[in-house]
Order: C-alpha cells, then sequence, then structure tokens
C-alpha cells in the first residue's frame, strides 16, 4: 500500500489483474493467449474519468483560463460529472452540470453528494430542448467556464501520462489495448503512447451500440465525431450491441469476480473477439481493457438480474456506457 | 444468401419504413449500388459527392467498423450483417448541448439547425476554447 498527500493524488496507479477463468484456452504447446483487466473503478470517485477530470482541471488553472472561485458547466450525465465534482470541490470551484432529467437516480445523487448544481433539461424535447436549454444557461451566465471533455487535449493527456505508462510499465508482454470509445480520450492517449514504445500493438476501440431511441436524429448531417477523434491511433473499431454488454458485464462477475459497469461488458466483448482471433492464429496475445467503472451506478436499472432479453429491454434507450 | 442490412431510423424513409433490407455485392461500394437500385436516394445519403463515407455515417460489417477494412472497398460475403448508424459517440443530447455551449464560431462538427444571432447573443467567446491545441 502506498499513502498520498490528499485523494487527488491517489488518482491513477490502478491495479491490472489477469483473468485466468476468461481467457481463452489455447492448444497444447501454442503460445498463451491471456486477458487482463486494468481496474479503473479503483480510483477516487470509482470511474477512469477521474484521470481526465484531474488532468483539465489543472491545465485550465495553470493556463489561466480557471481561477478560485470560478463556476465550471459542464453538459454531463456520466462519469466525468461525477469526476468533476469531486475535483471541483477540494479544489475550490462550483460545478453545474446540465444533463437530461431522465438520467438514474444514483447520478443525481451522487453529484448533489459531490454539491454540484443540475440544470435539468426537459427529456421530452429531446435534442432541440438541450440545445435551448444549454443557450439560454450560457446566455445568462457568460463567466462560467466549460472544460468540454470532447475536445480538451488534456483529456488525452492524462491517459498519454498515466494510463499508458502504467500498462507498460505492468505489462511490458503487452499486444492489444482494449477500450471503451465516447470522448476517445482513453482511446487516443494511451493508444498514442503505447503505439511509440511497442512495435505492432493493436489500439482495439469497443463503442456501445445503443437502443434506436438514442440515434433520433433529425438528420444525418446532426452526427457528432469528437474533436479529440483520430482514426489513425486505431488499429480496429467494434460495435458492440446491448446484449452482448449485459452478457459479458455478467460474466465479469460471475466468473471472475469483477463487479463492473455495462460499458467494461462491451469492452470485454471487443477483447474476448481479439483474444480468439490470436488463439485461432496461433500467436501469442497478451491483451489488456479497461473496466471503466463499477456496477454501483447501474443497479437501479435491473439489468443484473432475469434474463438478458429483459436486461435489453431495460436498458433499451439509455445512455449504459 | 444475401447480406443483411439494418437500416437506421432516420434513413428508412427510403425504404419504405423497413428496418431490415437485403443486398447483394462483393463489396461494400457494391452492395450500396444494389441498395441504391431497390431503394432510391439511399446510397446519397451515405456518400459524399467527393465518393468517400459521409462523415457522420458509419457501416459495420458483423459489428466491424468498415473504415478499418477497407472502407467502401470492404470485401463482404454472403451471410455478412451490415449496420448503418449516424455517428453520435455518447449520447446525442450532450453533445447537442455542448455544441450550443460552445457557439456557432467554434462549435462541435456536427451543423445543428440554429438560427445565427447577432454575436452578443454567442456564448463562444465567454467559454474561450483554445483553438488549434493539438495533443
Amino acid at each position: 500500500m502506498a499513502r498520498y498527500e490528499s485523494l487527488l493524488d491517489a488518482c491513477g496507479g490502478t491495479p491490472l489483474v489477469g483473468l485466468p477463468r476468461l481467457s481463452p484456452t489455447v492448444p497444447d504447446g501454442a503460445p498463451p493467449v491471456r486477458l487482463w483487466a486494468k481496474l479503473e473503478d479503483r480510483n477516487p470517485t470509482g470511474s477512469i474519468k477521474d484521470r481526465p477530470a484531474l488532468y483539465m482541471v489543472r491545465e485550465a488553472e495553470e493556463s489561466g483560463r480557471l481561477r478560485p472561485g470560478d463556476t465550471i458547466l459542464e453538459p454531463t450525465s456520466g462519469n466525468t460529472g461525477i469526476s468533476l465534482a469531486m475535483v471541483a470541490k477540494l479544489r475550490g470551484y462550483r460545478l453545474v452540470c446540465v444533463m437530461p432529467e431522465n438520467v438514474s437516480s444514483e447520478r443525481v445523487q451522487l453529484l448533489r453528494m459531490y454539491g454540484a448544481e443540475i440544470i435539468f433539461s426537459p427529456a421530452a424535447g429531446g435534442s432541440n430542448q438541450a440545445v435551448a436549454t444549454a443557450k439560454q444557461i450560457s446566455a445568462e451566465h457568460p463567466d462560467w467556464v466549460m472544460l468540454f471533455q470532447y475536445g480538451n487535449p488534456a483529456n488525452v493527456r492524462a491517459h498519454y501520462e498515466t494510463t499508458g505508462p502504467e500498462l507498460l510499465h505492468d505489462l511490458p508482454t503487452i499486444t492489444h489495448f482494449v477500450a471503451g470509445l465516447g470522448t476517445t480520450g482513453t482511446l487516443m492517449g494511451t493508444g498514442r503512447y503505447l503505439r511509440e514504445k511497442v512495435e505492432s500493438i493493436e489500439i482495439v476501440a469497443a463503442e456501445p451500440r445503443y437502443g434506436e431511441l438514442v440515434y433520433g436524429l433529425r438528420n444525418i448531417d446532426e452526427g457528432y465525431v469528437p474533436e479529440l477523434y483520430d482514426a489513425s491511433v486505431l488499429s480496429r473499431r467494434f460495435s458492440v450491441g446491448t446484449r452482448d454488454a449485459v452478457l459479458r458485464t455478467r460474466q465479469l462477475v460471475e466468473v471472475e469476480g469483477i463487479f463492473a459497469g455495462f460499458s467494461s461488458g462491451a469492452i470485454l466483448h471487443a477483447a474476448l473477439a481479439v483474444a480468439h482471433e490470436a488463439v485461432r492464429a496461433g500467436r501469442r496475445a497478451d491483451v489488456a481493457f479497461v473496466i471503466a467503472d463499477g456496477g454501483w451506478k447501474y443497479l437501479s436499472t435491473g439489468a443484473y438480474g432475469g434474463t438478458l432479453a429483459e436486461a435489453e429491454d431495460a436498458l433499451d434507450g439509455q445512455l449504459w456506457a | 444468401m444475401a447480406i443483411e442490412v439494418r437500416v437506421p431510423t432516420i434513413l428508412r424513409n427510403y425504404t419504405g419504413g423497413q428496418k431490415i433490407v437485403e443486398g447483394s455485392g462483393d463489396t461494400l461500394s457494391a452492395l450500396l449500388d444494389d441498395l441504391d437500385a431497390k431503394h432510391s436516394g439511399l446510397k446519397g445519403r451515405l456518400i459524399t459527392p467527393e465518393g468517400g463515407l459521409h462523415r457522420f455515417v458509419n457501416v459495420y460489417v458483423n459489428d466491424e467498423d468498415v473504415r478499418f477494412l477497407g472502407a467502401l472497398d470492404a470485401k463482404l460475403a454472403d451471410g455478412d450483417s451490415i449496420t448503418i448508424l449516424p455517428a453520435v459517440a455518447g449520447g446525442a443530447l450532450g453533445f447537442a448541448a455542448a455544441a450550443a455551449l460552445l457557439g456557432p464560431s467554434n462549435r462541435p462538427a456536427a451543423a445543428l439547425e440554429q438560427p445565427e444571432g447577432p454575436p452578443s447573443d454567442r456564448p463562444a467567446a465567454a467559454l474561450n476554447w483554445p483553438e488549434g491545441t493539438s495533443f
């Protein structure tokens, strides 16, 4: 065990654990194919987002964009909000989150517990209403600072400087890195670092495929690719549906004792795909993947019990990653 | 045998409301030609005038992004399953809000339909996102 000056200093340095039961078996004499999970739920607020939140706030402080007592505004309904709320509390900022009103009660409770204020945008109005709400807020409060995780290079740098080096230190024989694709920060930062250090490493993205409601744009031109995304960092990109994500999330806890959120199940699904390909090709593989957060915040979905079809229904239309 | 293609809600006006259609072709390009013959106009929503895949369209062959498999030249076989999806990373609501907050001058690439207000209505200056910063 180590000791730290404060909770913020305890960010990162998460364990990498082998998954001997979920790793595929290889024929006698064939090179080993092993799965390794990086337990990012062991961060201060329980998710990988503590890393970019801390880096984004520090960068904004150093550049003078954020001054003591300032208000941070971030449209987020998930882990980034919770991480920012903790960092903001400890560094002396006020955090305002804009989120749709149909998010899980755990998230709202957690954010409020950490001292964040929440402005809800009506779910019924869809993205039009969210735009209207956001425009109204920004017009009323021109002095609020938005860190904007989807375009903030400090998000990528957090992973380039911490997640990547930690992985290489703990697993010098790494052949594949698999993570979720949201802001793309984890894959861009860790991926770039590992590509510089490990010859022919594969950087693999697992992208959640939600229910149809989430894709309810009016036209294709309303789509969005985060500014941080650089496809040349990736080797492959998998789309993982809700059912596969739930199945793998359950396997994680049932077979290896790891209680994770559904995005981690999606990531494991992609990790298993590349692991089994390595077995078929007779190649050695050390596949490291990310456990992005624990399952606690998703218990109220009910998707950890019942049949897979019931779980799929329970998560339909939700942003489960 | 044929190739099954899942069509997102916003493109189903080209398929008579059908969620799943069938086509054939030994590459993605050939498949899209075949589909366009049956569902006129569909291809034009997926391919840019320059001939590449639309930036905000993702196509997956058996759950894998076709851009990493040769894009329009990706090889297809009977029994493959194709999924077409608009690009929305992490949920459209958050991004729409972010786009609005960043303002029309430096918002994310999405072309959101919003009236161009006078400069005083724009929040961009307050948010002061450093342009041109790269990792």
